[in-house]
């Protein structure tokens, strides 16, 4: 049995202009120690995924489909349920960390509130705890920094107490949505080695949403690329920076700057916006930004079909193109 | 030789800080200290460096955002301290800015027609109303919008088209220089590439200078051709975009490339744990010597002794003990 289970989950939400379905028929598994990226642009559903797991979605969202943590059903568990498992068993690091941040408690506060609510420690205990987890995430100098408030810490220090207060209960699963994305370059190079030694060293689940390909190459096991609320494609890290078969993978991958073009070259770029979720075309939802699409493209929505090596596609034209 | 388009002469930009702390007292932030370069017309040079090592403030000295303290910035050789109002307008009109955040620079209550004709209203009042309308129509398309958008506000519009209309707006009064200020950073990367190549092709079609702000190196490398490496508030490295790319010469250039994520798993898995570490030291109290001398990897004695002088290296200048 596999950590997490997601399978055929479906999140709508009715609006003004219709109903729209965020997250659309989105399978996939995730075992321990392993970390699984999310791929995709904005709107195409990644943080709604990762909000569903942690039943955190708003109340007028309509989740179908099936969530199941160590066996466990989660789409309509209680709100009791919930409150149980969440900071202990599962976890959640956000983009910006200076909102998902209580700017009037110390970080060291903070912190130990976490182990005085859920395992009833006290004070000189969690501040053990607290000051062993801050090394952990290589904040330098923890002694001090315990007693300093969020405003007074770097972006790249606040993120990284973020990652110290979801992994301080050791939990099972991580859900880390564009944790790197606020940061600087260099900064985001030391969150990804740190969430790299934490993975190694506890064991912990890692369920990575971001926009970047280059932070999942250097995390992930396992990739899930989206579009517009589905799953387009599905393979190890590997397969998918070696082999792209979808054409939305590809032009993702080619739309990186990279060192090894020549400079001044004109970027690859993907044509047009991402789909309206209210007004989706008919047929496969990136068809009308695709190179490769024909009539059938704009008529049908390809099925996501395993092909060799437990690799998924769902596209009618698929394979790398040179 | 002509004059170049803008010319910073050693600028310094020291804020006071204030707080009651005696500690503090007297004590100023040295955002800008001592940094020198030249642009000239239809060129593009791009400042790179981390968040707090002075790229912003450097580029707000040009339209007097914020106090010089030292150093002299010229506007096509002359000194903009001598600058009047009106000489202000007119630098203003040809120097225009696009931020990082695109939705918060527009004005909500303005349709993006409206918007993009707003700079002809304030620079070129004496053209007609169907001149305006025809140059707002113009830039529009140029900026691959549709025409039929004009009436729309710009929370209807996703990030990447509010940049377009932010670029629109930035160009329409046919500027010299463009200040590009982190304005792909907050894109997706499928849109990044998609303005990045909008800006190049502008760039061409109007002559237009850029300085162009990232804390991205890969990004500063399409576009620039001239780079200017900041460390609180220091040069680092300041060189022709192809010498500084085929062979970094400062520590900390070489430090932001290798910083970068590569998209291939075997070089990211293979790659050192830290390239960098820690953060910024504060600009209220920098390392004696050489302000990079604490996170700097081949940092020696020398470095903690005595600031290094500028050298010159191919393609231009690096500011280090080292080389």
């Amino acid at each position: 049995m596999s950590l997490l289970e997601v399978a055929s989950l479906s999140v709508s939400y009715q609006t003004r202009r219709g109903r729209i379905r965020a997250v659309d028929d989105v399978s996939f598994a995730l075992e321990r120690g392993r970390c699984l990226g999310i791929v995709g642009e904005s709107g195409s559903g990644k943080t709604q995924t990762c909000l569903a797991i942690a039943g955190l979605l708003s109340p007028d969202a309509v989740v179908l489909g099936s969530v199941r943590f160590r066996g466990r059903e989660l789409v309509g568990a209680s709100r009791r349920t919930f409150n149980e498992l969440r900071g202990k068993d599962i976890a959640m690091v956000f983009q910006d960390p200076m909102t998902a941040l209580t700017p009037h408690l110390t970080v060291g506060s903070q912190l130990c509130e976490v182990l005085k609510v859920h395992e009833g420690m006290r004070a000189p205990e969690a501040r053990r705890r607290a000051l062993e987890i801050m090394e952990r995430v290589r904040i330098a100098d923890p002694e001090r920094r315990f007693d300093m408030y969020p405003f007074e810490l770097s972006g790249g220090m606040r993120q990284r107490v973020m990652i110290a207060l979801a992994l301080i209960l050791r939990p099972a699963l991580v859900l880390a949505d564009e944790p790197t994305t606020a940061l600087d370059v260099t900064v985001q190079a030391e969150v990804i080695s740190t969430f790299r030694a934490v993975i190694e060293h506890t064991g912990t689940s890692l369920l990575l949403v971001t926009h970047d390909l280059g932070v999942v190459a250097g995390l992930c096991d396992s990739v899930m690329v989206m579009y517009a609320g589905r799953t387009v494609e599905q393979a190890s890290a590997s397969e998918i920076f070696e082999a792209p078969a979808h054409p939305y993978t590809r032009a993702l991958l080619d739309c990186l700057p990279r060192a090894d073009r020549p400079r001044g070259s004109r970027m690859v770029s993907i044509a047009g916006q991402p789909p309206d979720l209210a007004a989706l075309p008919t047929g496969c939802a990136f068809a009308p930004r695709c190179t490769r699409a024909d009539d059938f493209c704009m008529q049908r929505v390809p099925p996501l079909e395993v092909g060799g090596l437990q690799h998924a596609v769902a596209c009618r034209h698929p394979g790398s193109l040179a | 030789m002509s004059v170049p388009l803008v010319e910073l002469r050693d600028v310094r930009v020291h804020f006071p800080v204030r707080g009651r702390s005696a500690r503090r007292a007297g004590a100023v932030v040295k955002a800008v200290d001592g940094v020198s370069f030249a642009l000239e017309e239809g060129r593009t040079l791009g400042v790179v460096g981390e968040s707090g090592c002075g790229k912003s403030t450097l580029a707000r000295t040009l339209l007097r955002l914020v106090p010089v303290t030292g150093g002299t910035v010229f506007w096509k050789g002359r000194d903009v301290r001598d600058f009047d109002a009106r000489a202000m307008r007119e630098l203003r009109r040809d120097v225009r800015m696009v931020f990082q955040d695109p939705l918060a620079s527009l004005n909500p209550r303005m349709t993006v027609g409206e918007l993009v004709r707003e700079p002809l209203d304030l620079f070129a009042p004496e053209l007609g109303e169907s001149a305006k309308r025809d140059a707002v129509a113009t830039m529009f398309e140029r900026v691959g919008l549709r025409a039929d958008l004009l009436e729309r506000y710009p929370h209807e519009f996703s990030g990447g088209q509010c940049q377009r209309v932010n670029i629109a707006r930035a160009l329409i009064g046919r500027p010299k220089l463009l200040i590009c200020d982190e304005s792909v950073s907050a894109l997706d990367v499928s849109i990044r590439s998609q303005i990045l190549n909008l800006l190049i092709d502008l760039q061409a079609e109007t002559g237009v200078a850029c300085l162009f702000i990232s804390h991205d190196l890969s990004v500063i490398r399409q576009v620039s051709e001239r780079v200017l490496v900041l460390y609180l508030g220091k040069t680092m490295e300041c060189r022709d975009a192809d010498a500084l790319f085929a062979a970094p010469s400062h520590p900390y250039t070489t430090a932001l490339l290798r910083a970068a994520p590569v998209p291939d798993p075997r070089i990211e898995r293979g790659r050192p744990r830290t390239t960098l570490g820690g953060d910024l030291p504060s600009p209220i109290d920098p390392p004696s010597g050489c302000v990079f001398r604490t996170r700097c990897p081949e940092a020696d004695p020398r470095c903690t002794m005595a600031e290094p002088a500028r050298k010159g290296v191919e393609g231009g200048e690096v500011v280090c003990h080292l080389r």
